[in-house]
């Protein structure tokens, strides 16, 4: 058994712990979806791609709790926007969830619930580490928190190339539509697969994202991109799987799956 | 510090007090992991214990379940939040496994094909508390939940219960794995909510 190499973890990242945040804003992210920007006045920052436990508490004390990809990024000492003490979540509704429900339809600004993190320092992007090429891979609200990296990646004005090939259900169902086309550009490619409905004139096949596509619409594994992998068990085993036919390193594919909660 | 969010009930149920703080009963098994799923053949499948003189105890797939299989029903509890009640598994007791293996170190640090690792206390790991588990819900384990065997640790958080385990480290001290250097807890009590350090 050889020892396996291990990514140093910076000694500066933020130890989780409790916030208390207020919805500052809600707006409709998707028809399934809400974005939620919370004012944290004790957030720490955060990196791009990591998450919080979000906790409800009922009046009687009953309380529930889940984790959420974070969808913006706040690294230490620097002057990003959004600010330090700022946290945007977008959130999908679950059929017959618990909390996602709550949070999509009932919250409004001036609501308050608790934040535990931030947490996670594998699934992250950071600024300057590295000049190699990125490619995000996104089923679905899986793009949350490789919106996260794309965002940093831009406002870092950072020389490693990115792309996102982002599998939709349909136009309606673009997470950060506006921002994406937005940052599309020289730096950030952009692709999108319609796996339902496609924008009129759309030139591709609609249906879903097959082996194909994913080698015609990524970085090659000739130019060893760090690849990071985000969406439903059944999309991330395919694309993993694919990812390493098609040449690229277990090592180099990072992946994060949305649970059953 | 738990304050009521406004207009926030929750779904009314019969409190369960075999749910640990904090944790929701799931009926499906949610997939979590760093990277690409392993998939590795029985036939080429070996578990190697390897103690503090650099002796390899190692097993074949055969080798292993001829030191025999039992059924265990427990719950599970993931760091993320979901627990499964009375979950069916079939695996083999690591006190066979360490039946004749002798050593002086008190920690284990679990290696996974894929490159994965946990760190464990043996005495975790002794007198009927864990298992490699070959079988869940009534089949093999699929790859995805970390077949063809897995660590089934269940009174410590799920990512503990090292999935496409391939071989135990003894070690001297309680150097943490993978998760634990990311932040996860060294320990990890769902009943005391040992998430994160």
């Amino acid at each position: 058994m050889s020892a396996e190499p291990m990514t140093p973890v910076r000694a500066s990242r933020p130890r989780p712990a409790w916030h208390v945040a207020t919805v500052v804003e809600t707006r409709r992210e998707t028809p399934t979806a809400a974005r939620l920007v919370l004012d944290v006045p004790t957030w720490p920052g955060s990196e791009a791609g990591s998450h919080v436990d979000l906790r409800l508490t009922a009046p009687d004390g009953y309380q529930a709790s889940r984790s959420y990809s974070i969808a913006s990024s706040t690294p230490a000492g620097t002057t990003a926007e959004p600010p330090a003490g700022q946290v945007v979540l977008a959130i999908d509704e679950l059929p017959d969830g618990e909390v996602s429900p709550f949070l999509v339809r009932e919250v409004r600004p001036g609501d308050q619930l608790e934040l535990h993190g931030p947490l996670g320092a594998f699934f992250v992007w950071r600024p300057g580490e590295s000049d190699r090429p990125v490619q995000l891979i996104a089923g679905g609200s899986g793009v949350v928190p490789l919106y996260a990296m794309a965002a940093a990646h831009g406002a870092a004005d950072d020389a490693a190339r990115f792309r996102l090939l982002y599998s939709a259900r349909t136009p309606a169902d673009v997470f950060f539509a506006d921002e994406l086309t937005a940052l599309a550009g020289p730096a950030f490619g952009l692709d999108l697969v319609y796996t339902r409905e496609a924008p009129d004139g759309w030139p591709d096949a609609v249906g879903r994202l097959t082996r194909e596509t994913l080698a015609a619409r990524t970085i090659p594994a000739a130019e060893r991109p760090r690849v990071y992998v985000c969406g439903s068990t059944g999309f991330v085993e395919a694309v993993a799987r694919w990812l390493q036919e098609l040449g690229h390193a277990a090592a180099d594919i990072h992946t994060e799956r949305f649970g059953g909660l | 510090m738990s304050f009521a969010t406004r207009g926030f009930s929750g779904r009314r149920r019969e409190p369960d007090t075999r749910l640990p703080p904090g944790q929701t009963l799931v009926q499906d098994w949610p997939v979590l992991s760093a990277g690409p799923t392993p998939h590795v053949d029985t036939a080429d499948w070996e578990f190697t214990i390897r103690d503090e003189t650099g002796a390899e105890h190692r097993w074949s797939w055969d080798e292993l379940l001829a030191l025999g299989v039992e059924d265990v029903t427990v719950d599970i509890h993931c760091v993320t939040h979901w627990s499964r009640l009375d979950m069916d598994w079939r695996g083999v007791s690591l006190d066979k496994v360490f039946e004749n293996v002798e050593s002086e170190h008190e920690y284990v640090m679990a290696h996974s094909y894929g490159g994965y690792t946990t760190n464990i206390p043996l005495e975790d790991l002794l007198d009927g508390k864990a298992w490699i588990a070959t079988e869940a819900d009534g089949g093999p384990l699929d790859p995805e939940h970390g077949g063809p065997a897995r660590l089934l640790v269940p009174h410590l958080y799920f990512w503990k219960s090292a999935k496409w385990l391939r071989g135990l480290t003894m070690m001297p001290d309680n150097d943490p794995g993978f998760w634990e250097q990311y932040g996860y807890h060294l320990y990890g009590d769902p009943w005391k909510e040992e998430r994160y350090w």
